[in-house]
C-alpha cells in the first residue's frame, strides 16, 4: 500500500501502547505493534484495545486531523493509516492488521455518494464486508472490523467514533491472535483462550514479496 | 480463461493439518484474472492460515509465492527454492497448474486450494460464465456461435428439450436455455433454416470420451535439443 | 463435426444376406392407427421400489380402456423399475406397452443393446425422449449421459430398424428390431418460432407418432396443427394430443406458472373456479377437450395423463364414448 507509514492523530493523543511496560517506548507510530510484547493481561492491568485505522485522505483523515485541531479528546489507542481513498484498501491489508496484533480495525470514507474518486468508499463497503466474512471463518469476531463514513468536516464525529470502535473491541476483550502471528516456527506455540494471547514469535512475515 | 474457486476455507485448513510449514502457490494467469488463485489471493489466503493457525494454538509457517504460469516449466523454477523449505505446497492454480507442481516437484505434496470450475468469461466485475466445454470439435458455426455443448444443461444437438421457459433453462431461471438463444440468433441473422438441419450424433473421441487428450506440433518442438541431464 | 466414429475395422460384408425388412404394423397401436381408429393411450408409472401388486393394479385399471399405455422411464429424474423391465411385464398382462427410453440415462450404446432387449421381450412402441434433468430427482448428483439426443436416438433406432445398422455403422445381425417410434411434442414450448420446426426433425428422423403436452389451449392447438399439416407432415405422423384432468383451479394455476410448454387460458382456470366440485369439472374438461381435439385433422387419438390418477382413465374414456371398457 502506498501511504503505509501511519499518521498518529495529528495533535490527538499519541498512541500509548498501555498493554506494555513503561519501557516500551516506541520508536515510532508504526501499524504493527512492537515484536516481543509479552503481555499478560491481568487483572491489573485492564484490557486496552490496539485499533489501526484506515482514513481517506479526503475526508476522514481530514477529520481527524480537525479532531486534533480542536483538541478533542479521544482514546488514543488508535494508529492512524492515510489512504488516497479507501478504495485503495485490499483484503489482504486488513487481514494483515489483525496478523500484527490489532484488536480491532476501522475503515474510515467519505460519505456515500461524496467519494473523491466517485466510487472507491462503496468499493471498500463491499471489501470490508467481505473481509467480515473471512474474519468469521478463521475464528476472529467479524465485528472487530467496521467501516464508517464521514466528511472532512466532522472533527468531533472522528472523536466519536474512535471512541464508539474502542468501547465495541473492549467489550469483545483482546484479539483471539493478539500479540500477531508469527510466520516462522522458531519457538512458537501460542496458546488458545487465555485472552492474552503467549504467541511470543516474531511478527515478520514471510508475505512480504 | 480457466474460472476457478477456492475451495472453502475450512476444508483447506483441514488439508494442511498435518503440515508445520508450507507455500500457498499463486498462478499469475487465468485464476489471477479471475480473483481466485493470483498474488493476492495468495496473500489473502496465507493471512487467513497464519490468522486461523494462531487462533487455535497450531504452529505452522506460511509462505507464499506467486509465479506468472504453474503450467509452464520456466516458471515453476522460480519456486524451486521455497518449495524446498516447506513440508508441502497449497497451489491455487487450476487443476494443471496444480498437478504440474507436483509433476515438476516429485518428492514434494502438493495440495489443491482451488476447484477448476470452466472455461468461461467475465460478463461483469465479480461475475463469470461457462462458454466453452472443450469437446474438440467445434459446431458454432451450425448454431449461430453459441454452443450447445457447453450451454444446453442435456448438451442437446437438436434443442430446445421443451424443458425451458421464457427462454430460461429448466435447471435454472438464473440461466438462459441455450438454445433459445441459438434460435433467437440464428433468425437474427437470418440463418434459421440451419436449424432444420439435423445434427447426428458426435464422434466424442476428441471430448475427454476419447482419453487424456494432447496436441503436438512437430514444427515448434525443439530441434537438435540437448536434453539437459 | 464428423459423423459418428465409423467402426475401425469394417469388414467387407462376406457374403452375409442382410435381416429381413420389417414390414407391417409391428404393433397393436400401429395397427390401430394405420387402420385409421382413433386411439387411447394413456400413462403407468412404475413404482419406486419391488411393488409389482402396483404394476398389476395399474394394468387392470388401464387394460380394456386403452389400446396402449406409457411406461415412464425414471419420470422426474426419480428412480423406479425399469421402463423395459415394466413394459416387458404389461406385455405378459396383455396391456399394449410404449416404453419410454430418455436419453439422459443411457449412450448409444446401452440405447441400442436395450432396445434389442427390449423388442426381444415383445416391447414394440418406443417414445424417445430426453428425460428431465437429473437436478430434478433423487439422485441430483448424478452424471448424465446425453450422448445423443432425443431426436438423434430416433434416427438410430431408425437406422437399426430399417437400415439394419447399429448407429457406428455396424450390421445387425439375425433380425432387426421390430419398432414403432415415438416422440414428444409440445406444441406451446418456447421458443415458439421452433415448435413445428423441431417437430420436422423428429419426423424426419423417424418419428411415427407424437404424443404431446397438455392441451388446454384448443386456438392454439389447432394452428401448430394446421402449420404442421402445412409443411406436409401429418401424412407420416399421427398426433395424439396430450390430455390431463385438471382437479381443481389451484391446479392449474401451478401447472400455468410452473410446468414448461404447457398454456392454460384464463377461461379455463375461471371455469374450474366456477365449480365446487373440481374433479368433476375437469373431468368434463378433459371429455369436451378429447371431443374438440378429435376434429382436427391429423389427430389420430388422445393421451391420456392422469397423474397418480389412473382410475380416472375409464371414467374419462367411457365419457368420452371412445371405449366401453373391458369385455366390450
Amino acid at each position: 500500500m502506498a501511504e503505509s507509514t501511519s499518521h498518529a492523530a495529528p495533535q490527538g493523543p499519541k498512541p500509548t501502547p498501555k498493554d506494555q511496560g513503561p519501557q516500551a517506548a516506541r520508536p515510532k507510530p508504526a501499524p504493527e505493534p512492537t515484536t516481543n510484547n509479552q503481555e499478560p493481561t491481568t487483572a491489573s492491568s485492564p484490557f486496552e484495545p490496539r485499533l489501526v485505522a484506515f482514513l481517506c485522505h479526503y475526508c476522514a483523515f481530514a477529520a481527524a486531523d480537525m479532531a486534533g485541531s480542536m483538541r478533542l479528546q479521544y482514546p488514543p489507542n488508535v494508529r492512524n493509516i492515510r489512504l488516497p481513498c479507501t478504495g485503495k484498501l485490499d483484503a489482504g491489508q486488513l487481514l494483515r492488521a489483525f496478523e500484527e496484533g490489532a484488536d480491532g480495525v476501522m475503515v474510515a470514507g467519505c460519505e456515500e455518494g461524496s467519494c473523491h474518486f466517485l466510487k472507491g468508499n462503496l468499493v471498500a463497503k463491499s471489501r470490508v464486508k467481505w473481509v467480515k466474512t473471512l474474519l468469521a471463518q478463521v475464528g476472529i469476531e467479524p465485528e472487530r472490523l467496521h467501516m464508517y463514513n464521514l466528511s472532512s468536516a466532522m472533527g468531533p464525529r472522528w472523536a466519536a467514533i474512535v471512541q464508539e470502535m474502542v468501547e465495541r473491541v473492549r467489550g469483545l476483550g483482546p484479539s483471539p491472535v493478539r500479540g500477531g502471528v508469527s510466520a516462522t516456527t522458531s519457538s512458537k506455540a501460542g496458546r488458545v483462550g487465555d485472552g492474552g494471547g503467549q504467541a511470543a514469535g516474531s511478527i515478520k512475515s514471510e508475505a512480504t514479496k | 480463461m480457466i474460472v476457478g474457486e477456492q475451495k472453502p476455507f475450512e476444508q483447506i485448513v483441514k488439508l494442511i493439518e498435518r503440515y508445520k510449514r508450507i507455500l500457498v502457490a499463486g498462478c499469475g494467469t487465468c485464476v489471477s484474472v479471475c480473483f481466485a488463485g493470483g498474488e493476492k489471493e495468495a496473500g489473502i489466503l496465507a493471512s487467513m492460515l497464519r490468522l486461523e493457525a494462531q487462533k487455535n494454538g497450531r504452529p505452522l509457517e506460511v509462505l507464499e509465492q506467486t509465479v506468472k504460469r504453474q503450467c509452464d516449466r520456466e516458471f515453476l523454477e522460480e519456486m524451486a527454492t521455497k518449495v524446498g523449505q516447506v513440508d508441502a505446497v497449497l497451489s491455487i492454480a487450476c487443476g494443471c497448474g496444480i498437478q504440474f507442481m507436483a509433476e515438476r516437484f516429485q518428492d514434494k505434496i502438493v495440495l489443491p486450494g482451488l476447484n477448476t470450475r470452466f472455461i468461461g468469461v467475465t460478463l461483469e466485475q465479480g461475475e463469470w460464465a461457462e462458454r466453452c466445454a472443450m469437446c474438440g470439435d467445434c459446431i458454432l458455426d451450425r448454431t449461430g456461435g453459441i454452443c450447445p455443448v457447453a450451454r444446453c444443461a442435456k448438451r442437446l444437438h437438436n434443442g430446445p428439450c421443451g424443458g425451458s421457459s421464457g427462454g430460461k433453462c429448466e435447471v435454472g431461471k438464473d440461466r438462459d436455455c441455450g438454445w433459445a438463444l441459438i434460435v433467437q440468433r440464428l433468425q437474427k441473422l437470418g440463418e434459421l433454416d440451419r436449424y432444420s438441419e439435423i445434427l447426428p450424433p458426435r464422434n466424442w473421441t476428441t471430448s475427454r470420451d476419447g482419453g487424456q487428450r494432447k496436441v503436438v506440433r512437430e514444427d515448434l518442438k525443439e530441434q537438435g535439443r540437448i536434453e539437459p541431464r | 463435426m464428423t459423423e459418428a466414429a465409423a467402426p475401425k475395422k469394417a469388414k467387407p460384408p462376406a457374403e452375409k444376406t442382410p435381416p429381413p425388412p420389417v414390414v407391417g404394423p409391428v404393433s397393436g397401436l400401429e395397427k390401430l392407427i394405420k387402420a385409421g381408429s382413433f386411439v387411447v393411450t394413456a400413462e403407468l408409472g412404475p413404482p419406486k421400489g419391488l411393488d409389482l401388486e402396483a404394476i398389476h393394479k395399474k394394468v387392470g385399471i388401464l387394460k380394456g380402456w386403452v389400446d396402449a399405455a406409457n411406461v415412464t422411464d425414471n419420470q422426474t429424474a426419480v428412480v423406479r423399475v425399469s421402463s423395459i423391465a415394466t413394459a416387458a411385464i404389461m406385455v405378459q398382462q396383455g396391456l399394449e406397452p410404449v416404453m419410454q427410453m430418455v436419453a439422459r440415462d443411457r449412450n448409444r450404446i446401452a440405447i441400442q443393446s436395450d432396445m434389442l432387449g427390449a423388442t426381444a421381450l415383445g416391447i414394440r412402441n418406443v417414445l424417445c425422449l430426453s428425460g428431465d434433468h437429473q437436478t430434478f430427482g433423487s439422485e441430483p448428483g448424478a452424471a448424465n449421459v446425453y450422448d445423443v439426443d432425443s431426436i438423434q436416438m430416433l434416427g438410430i433406432l431408425k437406422g437399426m430398424r430399417d437400415d439394419a445398422k447399429f448407429a457406428g455403422g455396424t450390421d445387425v445381425e439375425g433380425g432387426r428390431p421390430p419398432l414403432f417410434l415415438g416422440a414428444a411434442w409440445s406444441p406451446d414450448a418456447d421458443p415458439a418460432e421452433v415448435r413445428t420446426l423441431r417437430l420436422a426433425k423428429k419426423v424426419r428422423a423417424g418419428a411415427q407418432f407424437v404424443q404431446t403436452q397438455c392441451i388446454f389451449d384448443l386456438a392454439a392447438f389447432k394452428l401448430e396443427m394446421k402449420k404442421a399439416g402445412d409443411m406436409g407432415l401429418l401424412d407420416k405422423l399421427a398426433v395424439l394430443p396430450g390430455i390431463i384432468p385438471l382437479k381443481s383451479a389451484g391446479m392449474a394455476k401451478f401447472m400455468r406458472k410452473n410446468v414448461a410448454g404447457i398454456s392454460i387460458p384464463e377461461d379455463v382456470v375461471k371455469r374450474m373456479e366456477g365449480n365446487k366440485d373440481g374433479k368433476e369439472e375437469g373431468t368434463r374438461l378433459a371429455v369436451e377437450t378429447i371431443q374438440a381435439v378429435r376434429e382436427i385433422p391429423g389427430v389420430r387419438g388422445v393421451h391420456i395423463m392422469a397423474i397418480e390418477w389412473e382410475s380416472k382413465v375409464a371414467d374419462i374414456v367411457a365419457r368420452a364414448g371412445l371405449k366401453k371398457g373391458p369385455g366390450a
